[in-house]
């Protein structure tokens, strides 16, 4: 097949010049290896074809000659091409690489990605490569529903779903689901009537067009698209008010836009729709939302259940996460639920119990596996959307299509003040003008209104018409919308995200706070919302936590898993800088002899947090510490020939970051090390080079440099006397916390240390 | 009709016909009903009668809220100390610093507002009345706030309350040499320590929606 042939030399020689080109050869090539891709699965059927013929051709000739072949030995193949056994895996790996490749290329270029959303650029490539593969007449890889609603659509979800910001997602509730449900049962019943109205009027070019399709049609293009939403508004980084307002809209409305699809297009097929429909279709509403919920929520309490028993697979414990999720998808997709629904209750419901019970290694994992995968998934949604546009059956009405765009503007914005005014009489935080004018904005359309265009039924005589203005729509959000957001933004002064790191005091304070509003509502006899969110609470921890978190987690506070978590990130924080050598810009001097009071400073207790995450923080630095050392005497080990003078200089740089480190760590963990008060004084010794070093471990410096000083050339003489800080107190906690498990000490790092056990 | 009767007569409230007769008076009147049934019809509330609520039994904070209410600071007339019974006036005046905050405030009433609110929650943390959160006063705060959980180690929230005190005076101090030393949280750095936290939208309970100004001449 020559196509699969012009992959291969196009892939070897492309290898050189790659990783010397600058971003535009690699985005040219990039490019150019996209096409090949397509043109070799498009000929790989003309290639098929003729194998077939070759064979037919052959068979036809072994009864001429029979005795011939039997005689006539092939030679043994050296080399033999078999495209066809990995077609399939190929593709698709070469397809994503691809669509990484030029995200990777978009942020080389800085002067794009900062106009352009990525999303935008995402299409654009994708109608580039549309257009190539339209130009050599073939048959291009479409969006097709199944691909989008089970393979690409799901990540996204899950990621979205399982980092939502419950509280501030818990406080709008009420104002996110009027706007989800009201809001898009008005967009869609007004784009279809309106819609219809104008076709009635128009000529008879769109006089076919009956009412429910006009509805139907409506529905699809009304919903907004969380997948749009995640795009655009990730990069503006507005106020978390705004951004849960308008995605948990884009969430929630899914039921609604299932219930009104599968209600119109049953029905546009009988031809009209009585009352008794329309009690069922609100019935029917109530099921798909509730029952999606319920699915998502009972998968999501097994999720939890399940991940009380890995502490001795932590392997596998994300795949869980991942299969649960995925499966409450799916199961509520079987009986037409709302599967993004589910999906979303699946996540929620799961995640606190589970990040109780994970080791951090498996918790990072999660977190970055969903990341990743919903990454992918959004790149590929877009690319696919250009590459289907270009595709695609159309049929351009320019009254439809313009009639469209400004009717799905027009409603957003009327819909969007008309219920900010009726809600506003019960929030207590009003929604302001500029909060409305972004909410209005940001209801940008997506694939998910694409997907489900294609998923009509193809009697349907207008359905290309529809997908074209569908298409159009589209476009028309995410790259006008998309692109003119941030300008306004930042035109209109609205308020961005808070980008605080992780507070004790506004911790303590949140607590103190609900149980303060707690109280005074008990004291006026009002059952409100912190009252019963109160009771949840308790409920949680009486009964919930301890059947779904392992060991003695289950009983622990907010307040401290808090602290600890974040006693957790300083200390991994500390040994990120301390490998670079860079002190972190917030270091304040302040330290803890600073607010202990002066009478106590002699006899003062160490206090501590529970031994075993105590512990836990201690191993993390002292595993990164052994292993740069551990890496450093490789160094010396293999290669005997390396400067012993550089040998011993990195060493000596080794002890004075562990001094720095110790030192930073008792400023910012109030864990102090036991330690003196007095600072250490440093001092290197540089020794002449003839002389070979081995270390023993547990060695104290002090005894090292004690060794022959004889005058070295460069007269610079520092002997390190760093206190025994860290290894001190090893001995003899080991065995109190031999007994204590630790979940940093069950996962099997890749250095065991004798401590490190199961 | 009887809590407008009982405020009048009791020379408290002049009648602002444009604020008082709005949305407020029928919550004050819900309020004074509730004043009634804690009190068991008496003129005053004492501590005794606040202790007695059931659901407040399950809250941690619980001694440190029902003090609040007999707190002379908390009465807006520049008071000092403690009372052991408080009359209607004194409740209301210290509900009124749940107000919610209303639509249409200028930048100047919303920082009234926060420091305030701040104010309120300054003093149910500075017992001894000093101007200062010392280490021993906070680390009472997060005790109170963990006293309830069941098998923490003491130490525990000693060292939360470090952590805590040390932010405080990163923020507010920055750099401070290894002898001196960190007095206590004075109301400036609380304001400062809080300021992101905007207390003014998450301090309030719902339903009381009144304007409280004209009550307190």
């Amino acid at each position: 097949a020559p196509g699969s042939r012009a992959v291969l030399s196009l892939s070897s020689s492309s290898s050189g010049p790659v990783s010397a080109a600058g971003p535009p050869l690699t985005g040219f090539v990039c490019v150019l290896l996209l096409v090949c891709v397509s043109v070799a699965s498009a000929s790989l059927d003309v290639g098929n074809n003729e194998t077939r013929r070759t064979a037919a051709a052959e068979t036809a000739e072994d009864p001429h000659h029979p005795t011939n072949s039997t005689g006539l030995k092939k030679a043994f193949p050296v080399l033999a091409l078999n495209y066809d056994y990995v077609r399939k895996p190929f593709e698709i790996a070469l397809w994503i690489l691809l669509a990484l490749l030029m995200k990777l290329g978009f942020h080389i270029i800085p002067r794009v990605s900062n106009v352009v959303p990525e999303s935008c650029l995402l299409i654009g490539v994708g109608l580039l490569v549309g257009g190539i593969i339209r130009a050599i007449r073939e048959e291009a890889p479409v969006l097709n529903t199944e691909l989008f609603f089970l393979y690409l659509l799901p990540p996204i979800i899950l990621d979205a779903g399982y980092f939502l910001p419950i509280r501030a997602f818990t406080e709008n509730m009420g104002t996110i689901l009027v706007f989800a449900v009201v809001g898009t049962l008005w967009n869609a019943f007004f784009i279809g009537g309106m819609i219809f109205g104008v076709c009635q009027i128009e000529g008879a070019q769109l006089a076919g067009v009956d009412l429910l399709s006009c509805l139907l049609f409506g529905t699809i293009v009304s919903a907004v698209d969380p997948v749009a939403v995640l795009a655009v508004f990730e990069e503006i980084h507005i106020n978390e008010l705004l951004y849960i307002l308008v995605f948990g809209e884009s969430l929630l409305n899914d039921a609604v836009t299932v219930v009104l699809y599968h209600l119109f297009e049953e029905f546009s097929h009988a031809g009209t729709v009585t009352v008794a429909d329309a009690f069922l279709g609100i019935a029917c509403f109530f099921v798909v939302s509730l029952g999606g919920i319920m699915v998502g929520a009972i998968y999501g309490l097994l999720g939890a259940f399940t991940s009380r028993f890995t502490s001795h697979t932590r392997v596998i414990e994300p795949l869980f996460v991942f299969l649960y999720s995925y499966m409450a998808y799916l199961s509520a997709e079987v009986f037409h639920l709302s599967g993004i629904m589910s999906l979303i209750a699946c996540g929620v419901t799961m995640r606190p119990y589970v990040e109780a019970n994970v080791s951090h290694k498996s918790y990072t994992t999660i977190k970055y596996f969903m990341k990743m995968w919903s990454s992918v998934s959004e790149t590929l949604i877009f690319i696919f959307l250009g590459v289907s546009t270009v595709a695609g059956p159309h049929a351009w009405n320019w009254t439809f299509v313009i009639l469209t765009v400004v009717l799905c503007l027009v409603s957003r914005v009327l819909g969007v003040i008309g219920l900010t005014y009726i809600i506003n009489k019960f929030r207590i935080v009003k929604l302001t003008k500029k909060d409305q004018f972004i909410m209005a904005y940001g209801g940008l359309r997506g694939a998910i209104a694409f997907s489900l265009g294609f998923l009509l039924t193809d009697d349907n005589e207008m359905k290309s018409m529809f997908l074209t203005a569908i298409i159009t729509v589209i476009f028309f959000t995410v790259i006008v919308q998309g692109m003119t957001i941030r300008p306004l933004v930042e035109l209109l002064a609205v308020k961005r995200k808070n980008e605080s790191k992780g507070s004790i005091n506004e911790e303590i304070h949140t607590q103190f706070l609900d149980h303060l509003l707690t109280g005074i509502e008990d004291v006026c006899g009002h059952y409100g919302h912190h009252h019963w969110k109160d009771k949840l609470n308790r409920f949680n921890k009486t009964y919930v936590k301890r059947w779904l978190i392992a060991g003695e987690r289950s009983t622990e506070p907010q307040l401290i898993s808090f602290y600890n978590k974040m006693e957790m990130k300083q200390a991994m924080m500390l040994v990120e800088s301390g490998s670079a050598a860079r002190p972190p810009t917030h270091a304040s001097s302040v330290s803890m002899q600073n607010i202990q009071p002066r009478e106590s400073a002699r006899g003062r207790a160490i206090p501590s947090i529970s031994k075993s995450r105590e512990q836990e923080i201690r191993k993390v630095l002292r595993g990164h510490l052994q292993n740069t050392r551990q890496r450093l005497r490789s160094y010396s080990r293999h290669d005997l020939l390396v400067d012993p003078f550089e040998d011993h200089v990195s060493e000596v740089r080794f002890r004075k970051q562990r001094v720095e480190m110790e030192r930073r760590m008792s400023h910012y963990l109030t864990v102090p090390a036991n330690r003196q008060e007095t600072p250490a004084v440093r001092k290197v010794c540089f020794e002449p080079e003839h002389r070979v070093y081995t270390y023993d471990d547990g060695e104290s410096p002090r005894g090292r440099a004690a060794q022959p000083r004889p005058g070295p050339a460069d007269g610079v003489s520092l002997v390190s006397e760093s206190p025994p800080g860290l290894g001190a107190r090893g001995p003899d906690q080991e065995q109190e916390d031999q007994l204590k498990l630790s979940r940093c000490l069950s996962d099997p790092g890749p250095n065991h240390n004798k401590e490190e056990e199961e | 009709m009887e809590a407008l009767h009982y405020l009048c007569t009791h020379k408290i409230v002049t009648i602002d016909s444009s604020s008082l007769f709005s949305v407020s008076f029928e919550q004050i009147g819900i309020l004074h009903n509730r004043f009634k049934q804690l009190s068991h019809n008496e003129e005053t509330l004492l501590r005794e009668n606040f202790s007695k609520i059931p659901d407040l039994e399950c809250n941690p904070i619980r001694s440190q809220i029902i003090e609040a209410f007999f707190d002379r600071r908390n009465f807006r007339q520049n008071g000092e100390g403690t009372v052991e019974e408080i009359g209607f006036e004194e409740f209301l005046v210290t509900m009124s610093h749940f107000r919610p905050p209303t639509l249409n405030m200028s930048e100047h009433q919303r920082e009234g507002v926060r420091r305030d609110k701040l104010r309120f929650l300054f003093n149910m943390h500075d017992t001894d009345n000093d101007g200062t959160i010392t280490l021993e006063e906070y680390r009472h705060v997060v005790e109170e706030l963990l006293s309830l959980s069941e098998a923490m180690e003491k130490d525990t929230a000693k060292s939360i309350a470090d952590a805590a005190m040390l932010e405080v005076a990163s923020i507010s101090m920055g750099h401070m040499e290894p002898d001196e030393f960190y007095e206590g949280i004075t109301f400036e750095h609380f304001l400062k320590l809080l300021n992101g936290f905007e207390i003014e939208s998450r301090m309030y309970v719902r339903f009381l929606n009144m304007d409280t100004t004209t009550l307190c001449k």
